[in-house]
């Protein structure tokens, strides 16, 4: 199975994101291609609200992550507390 | 000729300001609120010592009898430096404004009884006059406290207890005439239901220990009042009897007061896990000012709700007791 990736512009407001995917996907692998951040991960990775409220000390809305949000690969699957990429269906 | 145009990617050799790095490293780049904030508090070369204070040097640890290594640990969980906090109070305003749109365009305000609109005009009036308060003191703990985590989010608490004041006085505006502010003001003088609250706002404001202000303002007194009035009065009392629009109308308190409550016993939890010293001061005046608190507001309570008021403010009292002991001040 290939990588699912996803690439935010590497600003101060991706960077509570960035941190949160980090923590909660281990494999996780990130590059830094100029003014990019991108995050490489084998078959699935996840984007969780809980982690990135607890880093930011405030309440997040998912949503907020469009903002920023540049490319990513990979079937995607939301609600308001998640957000996750993979290849399954 | 073909012209190629190649990116090149190149890696700053510091992360972050000199200042912040001895806060948080270099190893990466460091967030704009530790940038704002940490590491900012002036600490040396000062000119000669206040006229108005010569025991002090103007920024001085020691005008707060707790005692911190590094006043930098007391850090806002939220994260606020002015953009954060503008942005994420002006969202608030345009909720509210949104509010205001609901209910006037559907007079609301016209459909509630008007014995239980008199009535929300005499308890919530005299507020105003609470929330000055805790913006002059609020104000006090910026200017007298030390280290810029402790004194920033104190300015910004300061002008948001401002901002609790002008929604109160708004509502009162959109429930009555005018002369309802006056009321209350007369109300907040003279009647001898709020003489006690009165009473313990006008001795905070003398209050010398920025800490001991800090928690006889933002702990003990609004964490006791802002559930009481908020929650158990606007929220359980007067919304099931048709004051839907007074809950609406003043959304901005209980929002703000559950999201400052994280900052304030962050505070408290950090100062008190630093020595026995601090988690002694710092229990008792919790407990001096929370027992005055509880009881200078047992007569409000009790013109607010009636016979359930002293519940009302004895659960409210209860779960400041449980943030006690998640902040690990009292066991």
């Amino acid at each position: 199975m290939s990588d699912v990736f996803i690439a935010f512009q590497d600003n101060e407001d991706s960077r509570p994101i960035i941190e949160a995917i980090l923590a909660d996907n281990a494999n996780a692998e990130a590059s830094y291609p100029t003014g990019l951040v991108k995050i490489n991960a084998p078959t699935n990775l996840v984007i969780r609200r809980k982690s990135i409220e607890d880093l930011i000390g405030r309440s997040f809305n998912l949503q907020q992550i469009h903002v920023n949000l540049v490319t990513l690969s990979g079937h995607i699957d939301e609600d308001d507390d998640q957000f996750s990429l993979s290849w399954t269906h | 000729m073909s012209v190629d145009i190649h990116t090149r990617e190149m890696r700053p050799l510091r992360n972050t300001f000199a200042h912040t790095a001895q806060c948080v490293g270099n190893d990466k780049p460091a967030s704009r609120y530790q940038e704002a904030t940490l590491g900012t508090q002036p600490t040396s070369n000062f000119h000669y010592r206040p006229t108005w204070d010569p025991a002090h040097e103007i920024f001085d640890a020691s005008r707060s009898a707790i005692k911190l290594v590094d006043w930098n640990v007391l850090r806002d969980p939220r994260q606020y430096y002015y953009a954060t906090w503008t942005m994420a109070r002006a969202r608030q305003q345009d909720a509210i404004e949104a509010s205001y749109e609901f209910v006037e365009s559907r007079a609301l305000i016209a459909k509630m009884p008007d014995v239980l609109r008199a009535k929300v005009c005499q308890v919530l009036m005299p507020l105003r006059h609470v929330a000055w308060g805790g913006n002059m003191n609020n104000s006090s703990i910026g200017a007298y406290g030390y280290g810029t985590p402790f004194t920033a989010p104190a300015m910004f608490h300061a002008m948001d207890q401002l901002g609790a004041a002008q929604f109160i006085t708004r509502l009162g505006l959109a429930l009555d005439e005018p002369g309802v502010l006056q009321v209350g003001k007369k109300d907040w003088l003279g009647d001898a239901r709020w003489q006690e609250l009165r009473h313990y706002v006008e001795d905070t404001l003398v209050l010398q220990d920025p800490f001991e202000l800090f928690i006889a303002q933002n702990f003990a007194l609004d964490g006791q009042l802002y559930p009481l009035i908020f929650g158990s009065y606007v929220d359980d009392h007067v919304v099931p009897q048709g004051g839907t629009a007074v809950a609406m109308l003043t959304a901005f308190m209980p929002e703000w007061n559950g999201e400052s409550a994280r900052w304030i016993d962050a505070v408290l939890k950090t100062a008190a896990a630093e020595s026995a010293d601090n988690r002694q001061l710092i229990a008792g005046w919790i407990s001096t000012w929370a027992d005055r608190a509880q009881a200078v507001l047992a007569p409000v309570a009790e013109l607010a709700l009636g016979a359930q008021g002293q519940q009302a403010l004895q659960d409210v009292r209860e779960n400041l007791t449980q943030r006690c002991k998640k902040a690990g001040v009292v066991a």
